[in-house]
């Protein structure tokens, strides 16, 4: 037989999942209803933001026919120890911010369930809460790294002397609010004990890790637990770690002895689930006349909860942008009465990158220096912290394209004066990167007797396309068609992957795929084609032996807006996004995902903002009607390229993630075109047309 | 309290996608849940449960709405048809077809009630119905862009498809 | 959601008989906003009656042009109706201009004017609010208030309304018909809500049991010339930030007659009569229109965060005003 080799990696593909996902028969985490009745837990929350659970008196709730059962700290089983307090589920009477768990009730329906939980009598000993961040905050320390694992600070040169003596310097500081991920598919856990061990259908961002951290807090091996997870209805960073729902699920389970369904409510999430933390950034930037940077000092400010310290990686970006010989970045913390803060979609790039890409606008404008070429003008040559060579990188290649595609050479840079009827127009540009991580997996590919192949890993598809990714990695890594090639993810019972996070999902589990088929060609080779035949692979040694190297990904933002002068409503009408991500798996899923994330950097600078509650302690605005989110209407055509990067040095594929840095950078580029538009700089996301309505 | 501790229920006729159901239901229960817990008609989803996203829109007698403010109780004789009953047998329909052309969906989650939503734009259109971008309320308006982007702003998504959204629509509408 | 009892009503005596004397009884029209505020705590009726299929579910027009709408038309049929389109398009661009496609096909004429404020207070069962539970607080005066009201307020409350097409029927002299206890009769719209004052509880001047069978409106022979315009803070889905719902009649340059009425400002849908008087043989001009909105709006008393809602407001009227003279 001849194999016609094929080569998948580079072409459109429709999602392998496509027909399910259009039919309705996709299943998600709530939809599985192991065959036995299955009831229903329902969380509830606390209304003080600190002090302690005294009692609850559960028989108002008890009292209604169907309910089972009502779990609390008084009469909840003892946890095993987790990394993440905010999982050790009513093991404590304190209560570090509203909206924490304080109980759960389970009953034989969802509506009987949910009156239960209303009529529970929760009794509490409050204290005064502290929920405000501000940079003078008495409490404010600086943690011992960033997230994941960043040095807090770095320090270069001296630059609180070149600022002294540069030509031209802007000082300059920049808020964004709380935004809070809000993935369509809220947190939903169905959870059952089956033979002393522990079966999830849980919506997660990776089912290894909440097998080995349920393992953990129940006392079990982690082969005791399964978590099954094959449809995943976005996340951005919510489901990258498990959430206090999935051990309210096993508990109520291991209580009740029976299958148990929990999900969040769309408001409970905005507590429960991580969110953006609110920061304060101060930028200072020190250029020559021509805006030749020489110094660079980006400090931020950030919040985190009494549970778990959570320190955003805000200023990480603006240590490999530009070069200038004297920099420093720093990073600090307020523990306040608040939810935990955690992943954002692009945590660190995408809030850092506004402050950065907005105040290098405000310098091309002190210095009269086109704000394209002043990103040119200062690209460096090696990454100006580590000294590390990049492995790719073409920022001014984007920059570039997207400038000859955009239209950018006719613009004039004067502000607030080009007017189409009752609107004021502008554009705006700016730069866009993310860290292209690897992390180690392991897969298996496996030669099927009727000719096709079964390649697996723990890997998750939560809208990616990863499934299909995959796929094409594993068909050209086979030489066979993809039609030919099953790819099994998102369950913890197939070899262990990494996390859908960090824009790694791709590089990590599509180098332990390539090595897992190349190891099957060969035992095919040696075993003179005889199916079935089984490999394995796990990429630990070969992800920590990679040649130290800056590797990134950069893009270039573009915006146009229309600012209503009598209004001051802004609408984008035109986003262009051009990136430099090496090699495109599939150009058909990545242009979705580049326009997703675009799309979601939109409701950034335009809408999106958690708003505290300051006398109560938690975020008011909890639903779709007052949290906006960009709908339909807001979104223009939006165009995305990518630059053709050839970039051999980071994993097998060649390609750099892209699940982020769509998000990176476009709120910038609308503050920009605001400001080109209207004369008025805004420097507190949102956008809201409070600020320019005059 | 009073007697109010026992649930109230009621038995309802329902026609799902074709399929007539005799149900007893609690008065409590939305159309969604008795959708997805009752029926294990599992397409339309809960993305808010207050009409604030669009995720459960299903058709009630040809019209789309929120199955999540829907009272199931209240619908007695009503027919219903939820994502699942889009296709005719293995023929995927119109929309579903240019959806995944398009690739306008990525987790997946709100597909199901923007599909249902987009037939119901269709027939709204059909219609002669206006929305608040027609210039002209006295004309048949045409679903352009800005009419399809308008009249799907009933159903959010998060992985940011619209783009695409409006693509598959517009191909369906010529 | 506490256990009700569900009835479907078969002819208006037989519904207000079902509501009136029980105090936990309430009516169920789309449910739109009822089932959410039953789902959130808010609400806790005991029973429902559905009202939605009772025979008002027709737009007619009167021989003299008045509109003749049943409380149960949805929001949708009556938006695309061929007389609102023609004769009162702002009626239609209010209705569009609300909430989804999705609600507006379940929304009910009747519902939505009794719908609730959705100041996120008032929402939420686990705080003070003086409109839910009298006498515990108004949180949003110190909190937040960005969106709530700069006139009509109260110390003990700061809400707005929230429909849209309450604005526009607020300013075509809309006339609500009443089933009640002592049987039929009318009450013009903008006397059906009522200012907060000490008591923010009830929105209306309604007894629990009266039901709204239909809303007439009557014709107005400028109504062609009118527009509602909705500032918000997304493109589409949202609640109004302000709005107002205009209609103008110019003959040589001056203002023969108006009818205006803001959405988002006040806890009611506010009718603007000063505005309206001051612009009433005025010439048709952006100084006479801005005029118009000073004496409107000059008795505005906005809160900490909401005071750009006064020149927006203004700005709006003008605008809206300046596009009718030359529509």
């Amino acid at each position: 037989m001849t194999v016609t080799p094929t080569r998948a990696v580079g072409t459109d593909f429709d999602r392998v999942e496509a027909a399910e996902k259009v039919t309705g028969t996709a299943r998600y985490a709530y939809e599985h209803a192991p065959d036995r009745d299955t009831v229903y837990a329902v969380p509830v929350q606390s209304v003080i933001a600190r002090g302690e659970v005294v009692n609850v008196d559960t028989d108002g709730a008890l009292t209604l026919p169907g309910v089972i059962a009502a779990v609390w700290h008084g009469n909840a089983p003892r946890l095993g120890p987790a990394d993440d307090p905010e999982l050790a589920l009513f093991q404590s009477r304190r209560v570090a911010y509203r909206g924490q768990l304080v109980a759960g009730v389970i009953a034989e329906t969802l509506e009987t369930a949910r009156e239960a939980a209303r009529r529970l009598r929760v009794e509490y000993a409050q204290e005064p809460h502290d929920v405000v961040l501000r940079v003078d905050h008495p409490k404010m320390y600086k943690p011992s790294k960033v997230n994941p694992a960043y040095p807090t600070d770095t320090e270069y040169g001296d630059p609180d002397a070149a600022l002294e003596k540069a030509a031209v310097t802007v000082d300059l500081t920049y808020s964004t609010p709380a935004e809070h991920n809000n993935p369509m598919e809220p947190h939903a856990t169905v959870a059952v004990w089956e033979n002393d061990g522990l079966v999830v259908y849980d919506s997660n961002q990776g089912s290894s890790a909440v097998r080995d951290t349920l393992a953990g807090l129940f006392g079990l091996p982690p082969d005791a637990v399964r978590v099954i997870a094959p449809h995943v209805g976005g996340g951005f960073g919510s489901k990258g770690t498990p959430r206090p729902g999935v051990v309210l699920a096993a508990l109520a389970a291991k209580v009740t002895g029976r299958a148990v369904k929990v999900t969040m409510t769309r408001q409970q999430m905005f507590a429960l689930v991580g969110y953006r933390t609110p920061i304060i950034q101060r930028v200072r930037l020190g250029a020559d006349e021509d805006g030749t940077l020489r110094a660079i000092v980006h400090d931020a400010f950030e919040q985190t909860s009494t549970v778990q310290e959570f320190a955003e990686q805000t200023t990480t970006p603006t240590r490999i942008m530009y070069a200038a010989p004297n920099r420093r970045t720093t990073h600090r913390l307020a523990p306040l009465d608040v939810p935990t803060p955690s992943w954002m979609r692009a945590p660190g790039e995408c809030p850092g990158m506004f402050a950065l890409e907005s105040a290098m606008d405000e310098l091309a404008i002190a210095c009269g220096v086109d704000p394209i070429e002043l990103r040119i003008r200062n690209e460096p040559e090696t990454d100006p912290e580590s000294g590390l060579p990049f492995s790719s990188r073409n920022l001014v290649a984007c920059l570039r394209e997207g400038a000859a595609r955009f239209g950018w050479a006719d613009r004039d840079p004067a502000p607030g004066v080009r007017r189409e009827g009752r609107r004021l127009v502008g554009t705006g540009v700016a730069a866009a990167t993310y860290p292209a991580y690897r992390l180690p997996s392991r897969a298996t590919a496996r030669a099927e007797p009727d000719g096709g192949f079964t390649v697996r890993i723990a890997a998750a598809d939560i809208g990616t396309g990863a499934r299909t990714a995959l796929t094409q990695i594993a068909a050209d890594a086979l030489r066979t068609a993809p039609e030919r090639v099953r790819v099994e993810v998102g369950d913890s019972a197939l070899p262990t992957a990494s996390l859908a996070g960090g824009s790694s999902g791709t590089a990590s589990w599509g180098t332990a795929v390539v090595r897992a088929c190349e190891a099957l060609l060969r035992e095919l080779d040696r075993y003179g084609g005889r199916r079935p035949q089984e490999a394995a692979a796990d990429t630990t040694a070969e992800v920590e032996a990679a040649e130290r190297l800056s590797r990134h990904a950069f893009g270039a933002q573009f915006a146009e807006v229309g600012v209503d002068v009598d209004t001051g409503e802004v609408r984008v009408s035109r986003l262009l996004g051009v990136f430099g991500v090496g090699r495109v798996i599939n150009p058909k899923t990545a242009r979705s995902q580049f326009i997703g994330g675009m799309t979601m950097g939109l409701g950034m600078a335009l809408m999106e903002e958690g708003v505290m509650d300051v006398e109560f302690g938690d975020y008011l605005n909890h639903d779709f009607a007052q949290y906006h989110i960009p709908a339909c209407a807001d979104v223009p055509d939006i165009e995305v390229h990518w630059v053709d990067e050839v970039d051999d040095r980071l994993n097998p594929m060649g390609s750099k993630g892209i699940g982020e840095i769509g998000i990176v950078g476009t709120a910038a580029a609308v503050a920009n075109a605001v400001h080109h538009a209207t004369g008025v700089r805004v420097r507190d996301l949102p956008i809201r047309l409070d600020r320019l309505v005059g | 309290m009073d007697g109010t501790n026992l649930p109230e229920t009621a038995t309802i006729t329902l026609d799902v996608n074709g399929v007539d159901h005799e149900i007893t239901v609690d008065t409590r229960s939305s159309l969604l849940d008795v959708l997805r817990e009752h029926l294990d008609l599992i397409g339309a989803k809960k993305g808010c449960d207050h009409g604030q996203c669009g995720a459960c829109t299903v058709l009630v007698d040809g019209r789309r709405i929120n199955a999540c403010l829907q009272l199931a109780v209240a619908l007695h004789g009503s027919s219903i048809t939820t994502v699942e009953g889009l296709a005719d047998g293995d023929g995927l329909h119109p929309i579903q077809r240019a959806f995944i052309e398009h690739d306008a969906f990525q987790c997946g989650y709100c597909t199901p009630g923007q599909l249902c939503s987009a037939v119901g734009v269709l027939a709204e259109a059909a219609a002669g119905w206006p929305s608040v971008v027609t210039q002209d309320l006295s004309a048949t308006p045409a679903l352009d862009g800005d009419e399809i982007r308008e009249r799907m702003s009933g159903n959010l998504c998060r992985c940011g498809a619209y783009v695409n959204i409006v693509a598959a629509i517009g191909e369906v509408a010529e | 959601m506490r256990p009700f009892v569900y009835e479907r009503a078969e002819e208006a005596r037989s519904a207000v008989a079902a509501v009136a004397d029980r105090p936990d009884a309430m009516y169920l029209g789309g449910g739109t906003n009822l089932v959410d505020l039953m789902r959130l705590g808010v609400a806790e009726p005991a029973r429902l009656v559905d009202v939605s299929r009772l025979p008002y579910d027709t737009v007619g027009v009167r021989p003299d042009g008045a509109l003749r709408i049943g409380a149960a038309v949805r929001n949708s049929d009556l938006a695309a109706h061929p007389a609102v389109r023609r004769a009162h398009p702002l009626l239609a661009q209010a209705l569009l201009a609300g909430a989804s496609g999705q609600v507006r096909n379940m929304a009910t004429v009747g519902g939505n004017l009794l719908q609730r404020t959705r100041c996120a207070y008032f929402q939420d069962i686990t705080k003070p609010c003086n409109k839910r539970n009298p006498g515990s607080g108004c949180p949003a005066r110190e909190g937040d208030h960005r969106n709530l009201a700069i006139i009509g307020h109260s110390e003990a409350c700061v809400a707005t309304h929230p429909s849209d097409m309450a604005v526009a029927l607020a300013a075509l002299d809309a006339v609500v018909h009443l089933e009640g206890r002592d049987g039929p009769r009318t009450l013009p719209l903008t006397e059906l809500y009522r200012l907060p004052g000490d008591d923010p509880r009830r929105d209306t001047v309604l007894d629990p049991a009266d039901l709204i069978t239909e809303v007439t409106v009557p014709a107005l022979s400028f109504g062609g010339r009118s527009h509602y315009r909705k500032v918000r803070d997304r493109a589409s889905f949202a609640f109004a930030v302000v709005s107002v719902a205009a209609a103008l009649d110019v003959a040589g340059g001056v203002v023969r007659d108006c009818r205006i009425a803001f959405g988002a400002i006040a806890p009611v849908p506010w009718r603007a009569r000063r505005a309206e008087e001051a612009l009433r043989g005025a010439p048709a001009t952006e100084d006479a229109f801005a005029a118009a909105a000073r004496a409107e709006l000059g008795q505005a008393r906005p809160l900490r965060d909401n005071a750009f809602k006064v020149p927006l407001a203004r700005n709006l009227l003008v605008r809206t005003l300046t596009e009718l003279v030359v529509a």
